[in-house]
């Protein structure tokens, strides 16, 4: 399982690359593996603001629908414009081409509070 | 693996995906151990399954198969199954795993006053599908009888992959393929032989997810979801099903007769436009109405077709091919069309 070791990464399997106050932001290998076949992303507008925890847009897989959750709050500066229209980027780079939105955080604490590699990979050991 | 109908179920193998397009391009090996199968046997077995059923296994010549429903006195489905005539006087009925316990009870009780026996074999046969436009070649080695004689729909008891099994050409997928009914200890056999006598052809394991999908394009209703007790025959555009011409009360008739008419809603399928996909308990409205007039019951981003299907109820009067429905997905509504059933339909 590949968990890159210079993210942080949120309980719902977001992660995050923070960059002074600029953080881009995608779904783990994890996740993608989990959700399967993707055929659609749902994302933000840019300049909208989302909030640490809750829904931000929506994957749609050929069985289910997955929300994607914010790790961290603040304003959304830009979106991954090629998963929309090549969504299975998601699954086949989901720390590269894959990644969904870039946000600039309103709250430095929160991405401090967010898992390094080897709490992820604690989280997802219990989870199999 | 997922829990389902109190079995434990493999959702998906390599990936839900890859597994329908390998049945529509190659074949699928299905794992359906947990459907029931309950045999009804005896001299008085045609009537007591012409009373208990809406369609007429009476008239099933041996060897040949339906698909059936059997109803309650309302008319309501309590489920969907295939009968096959595997003697005169001996049939075997596969209702869904949910309902296998209901079935074999409402069985068991119609058959009072028949010179009929019912044994429920459901826990102790298991069920292995090959489905595929590869099915035949794959299959043929380890069988004695020349598959190309076998009809669709149809179902006889002899020899498969070296142990006895009921081998029926049919499926739920859309789909050329063949269901081998053999016992438990028999499965495991089975199973290994035809994935490894199939594995230079494309045969690949597949799961519930693929099946589903496959059905799905296949415009097949699924228990629970687009047939359940409240649901006519004639509502989910199945009535040609039923065999009001056959001699004999069967139960649900009187019902039925009355209801044929006045269907309460319609099975339809849908053609969503835009990426989005429609999924089971979704709203359908009419175009810009605030109020909706059904429910999607089934939808899928169609792996094959590459656009959103979905099958749903709607008011009886707008199940004509073509209407113009909404489908509310997350707050925002999504046109869809209503198209004929199936989505998909195989080639040769």
């Amino acid at each position: 399982m590949d968990i890159p070791d210079n993210l942080k990464y949120s309980s719902e399997h977001e992660w995050l690359a923070a960059n002074g106050k600029s953080a881009k932001v995608g779904i783990t290998g994890y996740a993608a593996e989990q959700i399967g076949d993707i055929v659609f992303v749902e994302l933000p507008k840019v300049g909208s603001m989302v909030t640490a925890g809750v829904s931000f847009g929506v994957i749609e897989a050929v069985k289910s629908v997955s929300e994607l959750f914010a790790p961290v709050s603040g304003k959304v500066t830009a979106i991954n414009e090629r998963v929309a229209k090549e969504p299975e980027l998601v699954t086949a780079a989901p720390y590269g081409d894959g990644w969904l939105i870039e946000i600039e955080m309103s709250d430095a604490g929160e991405s401090a509070a967010l898992k390094d590699a080897a709490g992820y990979r604690d989280l997802i050991a219990g989870l199999q | 693996m997922i829990p389902f109908a109190g079995w434990e179920m493999p959702v998906q193998y390599k990936g839900l995906v890859e597994e329908h397009r390998a049945v529509r391009s190659a074949a699928g090996l299905f794992d359906l151990s947990h459907m029931g199968e309950i045999f009804i046997t005896g001299p008085g077995a045609a009537a007591a399954l012409d009373y208990a059923l809406i369609t007429a296994p009476g008239k099933l010549a041996v060897g040949r198969a339906h698909y059936s429903m059997i109803c309650d006195v309302s008319g309501g489905i309590l489920d969907d199954l295939i009968v096959y005539r595997l003697g005169d006087s001996r049939y075997m009925v596969v209702p869904n795993a949910s309902n296998a316990a209901e079935v074999s009870a409402a069985l068991s009780e119609r058959l009072a006053g028949f010179d009929a026996e019912l044994d429920d074999a459901t826990m102790r046969t298991s069920l292995v599908a090959i489905q595929g436009p590869r099915a035949v070649e794959i299959l043929q080695p380890f069988v004695d009888v020349d598959l190309s004689t076998i009809r669709y729909y149809s179902g006889t008891e002899m020899r498969a992959c070296g142990v006895p099994a009921v081998l029926a050409r049919t499926g739920y997928t859309g789909e050329d393929g063949f269901e081998l009914f053999v016992s438990w200890d028999d499965a495991l056999r089975v199973w290994d032989t035809l994935l490894e006598g199939g594995a230079d052809r494309g045969l690949i394991p597949a799961g519930l997810g693929a099946r589903d999908t496959l059905r799905l394009e296949a415009g097949m209703p699924l228990y629970g979801q687009e047939l359940s007790r409240e649901t006519t025959p004639f509502e989910a555009g199945l009535g040609r099903l039923v065999s009001f011409a056959k001699p004999g009360d069967f139960v649900g008739r009187d019902a039925l007769e009355k209801a044929k008419d006045h269907p309460r809603k319609a099975l339809v399928g849908l053609k969503l436009s835009g990426p989005r996909v429609a999924r089971i308990g979704y709203h359908v409205y009419l175009p810009a109405a605030a109020e909706p007039c059904g429910t999607v019951t089934s939808g899928t981003a169609s792996p094959t077709l590459g656009f959103g299907i979905a099958m749903g109820y709607v008011p009886a009067d707008r199940n004509a091919v073509g209407g113009e429905l909404e489908v509310s997905i997350r707050d925002q509504r999504a046109s869809a069309q209503v198209v004929p059933m199936p989505f998909y339909k195989r080639s040769n």
